[in-house]
């Protein structure tokens, strides 16, 4: 819903997968559900079987065994009595075991299912991950996937079985009496009919809900997340109002999805009764009115079927709680596939790809466009060499489309035409693991994960040791301000690296930016006003992590510009003027010498 | 929680009953009304045998005897049946419904009562608690309480059967009504063990799913880090363990569900061939009748069914007892922040701030600050400056009192800020914080926070924050949906926005802690002037509270307090501190050699040319 979406970046819903296509592509992605399901489906067959044998063995051997018409048959009752204790054991352990093994397909089933739905989010183009919130993200990896859990254990198996029983009973109802058993099906008729009308409504309906959990939960977050502004504001009313609207409005959604799957339930009680009276009125009716086609009927045909009739209409009920159940399920189910579904579109040319050589990179802009799907154009015919080890910044105003050459670099997206070419390679060619490899990013922002300093460094390259990182802190300067930290490298940086100030953030993606030791630097400057110490400290680092490297810094400031080997500077998306620094700003009337004129009025005040 | 095991899965159970019955307690209606819904299900599934047995005595035996059947009677079979399963199919939806609604009344009227406390508890609290885990508490602790009222009406509805089967069993034979009722400290027992090797796998399990959420959402916020660098693999491998480590305590906690379920329902079958195997020889010896050995195996295998609502009933109370006591905790937590009785202090000019001894601490004896004393003069404008972590936010949070100062304490135009009532303060000042916090709603929304404020007014904020030109060029304007949901605007942006809610409320006390640093110098600059000169949708006379590492910034302030450690260590103006302080001087020269303005002299531009758009969704 951002205005940033557009049908070519947006993170598949999942929500037009049907429900059997859903099972079918799950089980596709995690293999292990169908494992052993003979075995598992061969010890459902007896463990529903017990079910019903168990009360028929303890119903004979009390009706005649002990109630028998010469008083109880006590060798009769033993037999009985010890059949069904075998019964009941077997039952059991038939059914511990149907269980346990669905419980292990599943669960391995759904780890691999979260684990791969996990590293295809990460395998998206930042474009598609930045048109979800990152809550919803999460949940399609977490409780969506503990929804299907539940349906996978107690639902698909009991509902192939159900299905079974069903076709079994109306067999055995055909065997005694084919025109009542179409009594039965017209009786279930309505049901059956209705229940696709049902399952859509469900599947809208617990649509609803799962959009109502959604912005119940932002509004939730808003008194944690923005404590100190509801409270500095004193909208501690307003904001509970609407808190109370979204709780309000995810009840209804979830008593609306109810009020369908109870109705939708409750059907099959009323099919039951129609049976039922339908069997014994038909039943009578053709019996005494014999018909040449219905002469067989007597009572004791009457009779057993009302007993068959319990038969079909058990298996019916549990298949219908199962189909109501499985919505929620399924569409649990859906999102996390749907995740699978949204093209990874920056293809990894894996073990074909090329490796880069190691040492300082030549990069080249060739006929480089972009723009972004259904937008304008943000680059056009970019044409651009930049020599080994050379250190180039590039200015232009916001809007300028200077950002996009860093992705480009990065290939953090593809040209739309042309190609960036790193020592004369298309990156497209390059091996993913070459290219991060050689080319390590420095965003504006570095984000760190709550662990220690070091941990977090050694982001960059992960067999490096303590004192290697120690090393490379030296290097830059840093290690001076390492040991003003509590525990040194050793100090945790809290959440999103929270407990260190911004410019201690941005010196620890330094670090580990010197770590990776790239042979291209892209870094995206920082516009953040940090402590000014900090800020001089900073500075001294990026100089020595730039020194032997080839390095683009995409210059929010003057003096990166001044201090650079070459300026190229980007206007509405061209490149309109590169040179070094005093040459450029000698071009009276250019865009560069502008941008300089209103940095120089801004020194005045 | 230092109980013993043993002591603790008894614990449970009894807790588990008490949690239920605050839900009964709060909830008595519906709750009748589907335990009524449950009644009715079992009576009526009974008199379904009933009617079959009536039919066949009155109609089916008599028809095929005489060979014909009058019309009266098949009507009234159809009658008899169909009304069984209409009523009964009232009775299904009466107690599912009914469980749901209950159910779902619960979560909100808990989900109510701990955001409340959300928004009432001090901010000291909020501190002290991590927000996945306040996020937690709200939604899936309150599930979990709540777990229990779903099956609650079935397994209260099937007590009733079973209270009946067992009066019926007693008057059958004694001795076999005691033996068959073996079967029920059976179940216990069976239950007992059940929550004794489930409750800790089960408490794991949770604890294993927050974790893994906590990994999911901490790199999918790193994405971009991840991505650049190639560490998805890695990554996928820190998930992937913790998945699998949660796969592996669900399987386990699997397996002894799937023993568990068999053994409930096999009990009552067991208990029926122990009740035959002693009924056989008290017939034969005499001591009771054939018939009431059938009673009473009879009744037990109806209770069977009902046994086993009750077994899932007891399943759920782990995980119940564990939300419950995770969403009270929240409840029950004290500490509201005590508010006086005077209104705001009138006046339509700045205040006059005084700063008199404070001293706060956040850990004991970690002084954050001490001794701080100045005063603001009306429409003046100071600013505080000092190196990272010197109390600068600690003082603003005061300011603003989201905390209150363990000494000493602040005046506005005389009223100490204690001594306010309830939301007289945000009459008087407004606080914009360093990390803008945007709300789940539109531009207008966010400015006004509901505000009876025309448009214009929000135009005129809007334009002295400089955010007019970016809000014009969103697609709709100020009804543009803001938020993690809505357009992503970069850090500045967001701080613009979030000024402009400042603006937008004509504060006689502005608090601007580090408000700007997103913004570009430039930007900056022309937003300052505005504050400080005055313009249409701004009062010149604002009393003005700077937070600031700028040099440009600090230069426009009338005085500079120079914070160290917790302490002003310098007062004056800033030519006069540059001239007479060598660590005032190294601290705000140090950024002057490395500040330069930016190339950006305009708006950001929505389309994502910042490489974090969207990147920033606290």
């Amino acid at each position: 819903m951002t205005t940033l979406a557009d049908p070519g970046t947006v993170m598949d819903s999942g929500d037009d997968i049907a429900a059997l296509d859903t099972i079918r592509r799950g089980i596709a992605v995690s293999p292990e559900l169908t494992e052993g399901i003979r075995g598992t489906l061969a010890l459902a067959v007896v463990a529903s079987l017990g079910q019903v044998i168990v009360p028929i063995v303890v119903q004979q051997t009390l009706d005649r065994g002990l109630n028998g018409p010469g008083g109880p048959d006590v060798s009769f009752t033993v037999l009985m009595g010890v059949g069904a204790a075998v019964a009941i054991a077997v039952t059991s352990l038939a059914s511990y075991f149907m269980t346990s093994r669905l419980f292990t397909t599943s669960e391995r089933g759904l780890a691999t299912l979260r684990i791969k739905a996990f590293r295809h989010v990460h395998d998206l183009p930042l474009l598609t991950q930045n048109t979800e919130r990152r809550g919803a993200l999460v949940s399609r990896v977490t409780s969506d996937v503990d929804q299907v859990s539940q349906f996978l254990v107690f639902g698909g198996l009991f509902f192939i079985i159900s299905a079974g029983q069903v076709l079994i009973a109306t067999i055995v109802m055909v065997v005694y009496s084919w025109q009542l058993a179409i009594v039965v099906w017209v009786a279930f008729a309505p049901l059956f009919l209705s229940l696709r009308y049902f399952q859509r409504k469900l599947s809208a309906a617990y649509g609803v809900v799962r959009r109502q959990m959604g912005a119940m939960l932002a509004a939730v977050s808003e008194p944690v997340v923005g404590a100190a502004v509801v409270r500095s504001y004193a909208v501690e009313d307003r904001t509970q109002a609407r808190i109370d609207d979204a709780i309000e409005q995810f009840k209804s959604a979830s008593t609306t999805a109810q009020k369908y799957t109870v109705v939708s339930f409750s059907l099959g009680g009323i099919s039951a009764g129609l049976a039922n009276a339908g069997v014994i009125i038909i039943g009578v009716w053709l019996g005494t009115h014999h018909g040449s086609w219905a002469s067989d009927i007597s009572a004791g045909t009457v009779l057993a079927f009302a007993f068959l009739v319990t038969l079909f209409v058990g298996p019916v009920q549990m298949g219908t709680q199962i189909l109501t159940d499985a919505q929620n399920a399924i569409a649990g189910w859906r999102r996390v596939i749907g995740i699978l579904e949204t093209p990874a579109d920056l293809v990894d040319p894996g073990a074909d790809g090329e490796v880069l050589p190691r040492g300082p990179i030549d990069v080249r802009f060739d006929h480089v466009s972009f723009s972004y799907p259904g937008g304008p154009p943000v680059l056009h015919d970019i044409d651009l060499g930049i020599d080994s080890g050379r250190r180039v910044a590039v200015v232009g105003e916001t809007g300028s489309g200077k950002s996009t050459v860093a992705k480009l670099l990065t290939r953090l997206m593809d040209p739309t035409h042309g190609a960036v070419l790193l020592d004369g390679v298309d990156v497209r060619r390059i091996a993913q693991a070459s290219l991060r490899r050689s080319v390590v990013l420095v965003p504006q922002e570095g984000f760190l994960f709550d662990d220690t300093i070091a941990a977090n460094v050694r982001y960059g390259r992960l067999d490096a040791t303590d004192d290697e990182i120690r090393a490379s802190a030296a290097e830059l300067g840093l290690g001076d301000w390492l040991a003003t930290l509590p525990a040194g490298l050793e100090t945790r940086v809290g959440q999103r690296g929270e407990s260190l100030s911004a410019g201690e953030r941005q010196l620890v993606a330094l670090l580990r930016a010197h770590l990776a030791d790239p042979d291209l630097l892209v870094l995206d400057e920082a516009t953040s006003a940090v402590d000014p110490q900090l800020e001089m400290r900073i500075g001294r680092a990026l100089e020595r992590l730039m020194t032997g490297r080839t390095s683009v810094t995409i210059a929010h400031r003057m003096s990166t510009a001044e201090s650079a080997d070459e300026v190229v500077v980007v206007d509405r998306g061209r490149v309109v003027q590169r040179g070094p620094h005093a040459e450029l700003v000698a071009q009276t009337d250019s865009v560069y010498a502008g941008l300089h004129a209103s940095w120089v009025a801004q020194q005045g005040t | 929680m230092s109980e013993s095991g043993a002591t603790t899965r008894a614990a449970t159970t009894l807790e588990g009953f008490r949690v239920i019955w605050v839900a009964i307690k709060r909830e008595p209606w519906v709750f009748t009304l589907s335990t009524v819904g449950s009644l009715l299900f079992g009576a009526l599934t009974v008199a379904d045998a009933w009617v079959l047995g009536w039919s066949t005595q009155h109609v089916v035996l008599p028809a095929f005897d005489d060979g014909e059947v009058g019309a009266g009677m098949l009507v009234a079979v159809l009658a008899l049946f169909l009304g069984v399963a209409l009523l009964r199919a009232v009775g299904i939806v009466a107690r599912r419904l009914g469980a749901g609604i209950m159910q779902y009344r619960m979560q909100a009227h808990s989900r109510r009562a701990v955001t409340r406390q959300y928004l009432s508890l001090p901010m000291e609290w909020h501190q002290r608690h991590p927000t996945g885990e306040l996020l937690s508490n709200a939604n899936s602790d309150v599930e979990a309480a709540w777990g229990p009222i779903a099956p609650l009406p079935m397994a209260v509805g099937t007590v009733a059967m079973m209270v009946i089967a067992v009066v019926q069993m007693f008057v059958a034979d004694l001795v076999l009504a005691v033996v068959g009722l073996l079967v029920f400290p059976a179940v216990i027992v069976a239950n007992l063990a059940y929550q004794r090797l489930a409750s800790p796998l089960m408490t794991r399990a949770q604890e294993l799913r927050a974790e893994v959420s906590e990994i999911a959402h901490e790199s999918f916020d790193g994405a971009m880090v991840v991505k650049t660098l190639g560490r998805e693999g890695e990554e996928t491998d820190r998930f992937a363990a913790k998945a699998r480590e949660l796969r592996d305590v669900n399987i386990r906690a699997g397996r002894i569900r799937a023993a568990f379920d068999p053994t409930l329902a096999a009990l009552p079958n067991v208990g029926v061939l122990v009740v035959l195997a002693v009924g056989v020889s008290r017939v034969l010896s005499g001591a009771t009748v054939a018939g009431d050995v059938v009673t009473v195996a009879y009744l037990l295998t109806i209770v069977s069914f009902p046994i086993r609502s009750i077994g899932w009933l007891l399943g759920e109370f782990p995980r119940s007892v564990v939300g419950f006591r995770r969403v009270s905790r929240v409840i029950e937590a004290t500490g509201e922040i005590p508010y006086g009785a005077t209104p705001a202090p009138a006046g339509s000019r700045g205040v006059r701030l005084e700063v008199d001894h404070l001293a706060y601490s956040y850990v004991p004896g970690q002084r954050l600050l001490d001794d701080v004393e100045f005063t603001v003069e009306p429409g003046r404008t100071v600013a505080i400056v000092g190196a990272t972590a010197s109390g600068k936010s600690t003082l603003t949070a005061l300011l603003a009192r989201l905390v209150d100062p363990d000494r000493g304490r602040i005046l506005v135009d005389g009223v100490d800020l204690r001594d306010l009532d309830r939301g007289q303060l945000a009459e008087v000042g407004a606080l914009v914080p360093q990390t803008a916090f945007l709300f789940d709603d539109d531009v207008r929304g966010n400015v006004t926070l509901g505000a009876a404020v025309s448009d214009e007014q929000v135009w005129a904020a809007l334009r002295a924050a400089q955010a007019d030109g970016f809000v014009a060029a969103l697609p709709h304007g100020l009804d543009t949906k803001l938020g993690e949901r809505g357009t992503s605007l970069s850090g500045g942006q967001r701080q613009r926005i979030s000024l402009a809610r400042a603006l937008v409320r004509r504060p006689r006390l502005l608090v601007l802690d580090d408000a700007t640093s997103a913004v570009d110098p430039e930007v900056e600059a022309r937003i300052l002037a505005a504050l400080r000169e005055g313009q249409e949708g701004v009062d010149a006379g604002a009393t003005l509270v700077v937070v600031a590492y700028r040099k440009a910034t600090i230069a426009l302030a009338d005085e500079v307090v120079h914070l160290q450690d917790g302490r002003v260590v310098d007062r004056g103006t800033h030519a006069e501190l540059l001239a007479r302080s060598a660590s005032y001087a190294r601290l705000v020269n140090a950024y002057e050699h490395g500040e330069h303005p930016p190339t950006d002299p305009g708006e950001r531009d929505p389309e994502g040319d910042d490489l974090m758009a969207g990147e920033v969704s606290r």
